[in-house]
């Protein structure tokens, strides 16, 4: 169950292009699972009222460790792209921040040791390194794609090599590993791995191309999605995508809740695009008339 | 003035005869139905829990991007996602009802009839204090035209509801700011029977993404909320007050502390809903009432109920 706690931040870090944040924050690590999230007020503690955005920053959670301080500890990554995360970025040791967490549903691990490949876009790498942890913990023989942009945009190269068989590097102007995109190598990853599962985090675009071609492979896929959240808790309902149920309806469903991680095959990526998703004809509750119908806030 | 401990402050309150344990409830739509607010705040210590709205059939809503974060305040454009009524009363009232919260159900509709046939549904239903009903809709029958901006329109729903309701179950209407004369619609929706006014609704933004060039929001315009609109429901507050002064008010719009909540009870509300704070802070109803408390004991005043309106009253000093 997640906690509303006001942390306190031990060490904010460059990495690359990238701000890498350690928090102590009291009942967050806990329960904490690869794939979950933190909701991060900024711009002041919510009691100080004097922060003009009011809208949570969600942030995949990198590493969160219950023990070895007085209090756990939860690290996060992210590109300060806004007014928001600069403020983020411009905290020092010691400062206050408002966290909410663990948030979300995390990934679902496997029972059986399989062989799975983690593939990362970015910053969104952060979560699987932990989750690759895990999955050798389980016996599970892990293979790594992280891709980037560029060599300043690649996030966890190395940690991955801690845990995985082998590690390959992606990025778009070839200034690091093989020059193009970490669905470029996907294929050649599924079949010298053999993996029976995927797990995937970054950009929308990066897993759709992951989950068709896990889906064209018959390959096991769950991806954690990144979606604009005002609450991260499941209240206002800005962050829905739409997403076959197990009755095998699309419904437009809340990414904080029954997300971030969902099966690659059952997120309708045909109804999403590069700057949002649109409401399937055959969702339930779909508008008759048009996509404009209707009202209402 | 005798600064009291704010221990000893009463803030209990009464919204068109229903007693409240203190004033703040959810704002409907920032809420849900109250279970994920629940893993933060004990849902029945609020003074109710307003639902967001309910309409008679399950509705998706609109595509994404939903919301657009403005200067102290954020636009939304939802479309009224929701399980329908017979999803409400199947999985949400039992629920309310079970954790012992006061259900203020907000209802909306597209024609009259809808509203009316959503009233009529809750005849027999257990378990709602209040009925808070959400005319900023658009009706189907008059071009989408939005209900809460046509006095006729608003009192022919608010009339249609009240007619099949039983009677011991309260009627809010919830306003527009997006009106040129707001007591003009209170008037008009009191006469057709509104227990009390809830002020106010969103106010109709927009935000145009300077890169793509592209409206933000999916629906292109989205309902302002949040500390923004703040100062425009203190003046409908105060206006309706002004004119109606024996009309219970529901004050809603930006309040994110006790300072605010107690600025909106000074303009005449009786009791305060919670809107995008709790995106923000969901433990905000637990801080905002401790902050209320301190507000009045710093004042000396004891009752809740003694500033309500006080800012209406000549020659205090």
């Amino acid at each position: 169950m997640p906690v509303q706690v006001t942390a306190e931040v031990l060490s904010l870090a460059r990495v690359g292009d990238y701000h890498h944040l350690t928090l102590a924050a009291a009942g967050v690590a806990e329960d904490a699972r690869p794939g979950h999230f933190v909701g991060l007020a900024v711009g002041g503690l919510p009691g100080d009222g004097v922060t003009p955005w009011l809208s949570r920053r969600a942030f995949s959670i990198y590493r969160a460790r219950p023990t070895g301080t007085a209090t756990g500890t939860v690290e996060v990554v992210f590109a300060a792209n806004g007014a928001g995360t600069r403020w983020l970025a411009s905290r020092r040791p010691h400062d206050q921040v408002d966290v909410i967490g663990p948030l979300g549903r995390p990934f679902a691990l496997p029972g059986e040791p399989v062989t799975c490949v983690l593939v990362g876009g970015g910053y969104g790498a952060a979560p699987l390194l932990t989750l690759a942890e895990r999955l050798r913990g389980r016996g599970c023989p892990v293979h790594v794609a992280i891709g980037a942009a560029t060599a300043r945009r690649l996030f966890g190269a190395l940690d991955a090599r801690r845990s995985a068989v082998a590690v390959t590097v992606t990025t778009e102007d070839g200034s690091a590993g093989e020059r193009g995109r970490v669905s470029d190598v996907l294929p050649d990853v599924l079949q010298r791995s053999g993996a029976e599962v995927i797990y995937a985090c970054g950009p929308m675009g990066m897993l759709r191309a992951v989950a068709e071609l896990a889906t064209t492979s018959g390959v096991h896929c769950q991806v954690a999605v990144e979606e604009a959240m005002a609450c991260g808790f499941g209240v206002c309902m800005t962050c829905v995508l739409p997403v076959v149920g197990s009755d095998g309806l699309t419904r437009m469903t809340r990414a904080c809740v029954e997300g971030p991680v969902f099966r690659g095959d059952q997120v309708r990526w045909d109804a999403i695009g590069p700057r949002g998703a649109a409401v399937p004809r055959d969702c339930v509750g779909a508008p008759a008339v048009g996509p404009s119908a209707g009202g209402g806030h | 003035m005798t600064t009291l401990h704010p221990g000893d402050v009463d803030l209990r309150c009464s919204v068109a005869g229903v007693e409240l344990p203190n004033p703040l409830m959810t704002a409907s739509g920032c809420a849900a139905a109250g279970r994920e607010l629940h893993q933060f705040v004990d849902v029945s210590s609020l003074g109710a829990v307003v639902t967001k709205s309910v309409m008679e059939a399950p509705r998706s809503g609109r595509g994404t991007p939903r919301m657009a974060e403005t200067p102290s305040g954020m636009l939304n454009s939802i479309g009224l996602q929701g399980p329908g009524i017979e999803g409400f009363l199947e999985h949400d009232l039992p629920w309310l009802r079970a954790v012992g919260a006061r259900t203020v159900l907000s209802i909306a509709g597209v024609s009259v009839a809808e509203y009316a046939q959503l009233a009529r549904r809750l005849r027999r239903v257990l378990g709602i204090v209040m009925v808070e009903v959400n005319i900023s809709c658009p009706n189907v029958e008059d071009r989408g035209q939005v209900f809460a901006c046509d006095p006729g329109a608003a009192a022919a729903v608010i009339g249609a509801v009240r007619a099949e309701l039983r009677p011991e179950v309260r009627v809010l209407a919830k306003l527009s700011p997006d009106v040129t004369d707001v007591v003009a619609v209170a008037r008009s929706v009191v006469a057709a029977g509104a227990d009390g006014l809830t002020m106010i609704n969103t106010m109709l933004g927009m935000a145009i993404d300077t890169d793509t060039m592209r409206p933000v929001l999916a629906g292109t315009t989205g309902g302002l909320s949040g500390p923004a609109i703040r100062p425009v429901a203190v003046r409908c507050v105060y206006q309706v007050r002004a004119a109606l002064p024996q009309v219970p008010i529901v004050g809603v719009g930006g309040v994110r502390s006790g300072r605010d909540a107690l600025e909106l009870m000074l303009a005449g509300a009786d009791a305060i809903q919670l809107g995008t704070v709790l995106f923000h802070d969901p433990n905000a109803p637990v801080r905002i009432a401790d902050e209320l408390r301190a507000e009045l004991a710093t004042r000396g005043v004891s009752k809740l109920a003694d500033v309500v309106g006080h800012a209406h009253r000549l020659g205090v000093t």
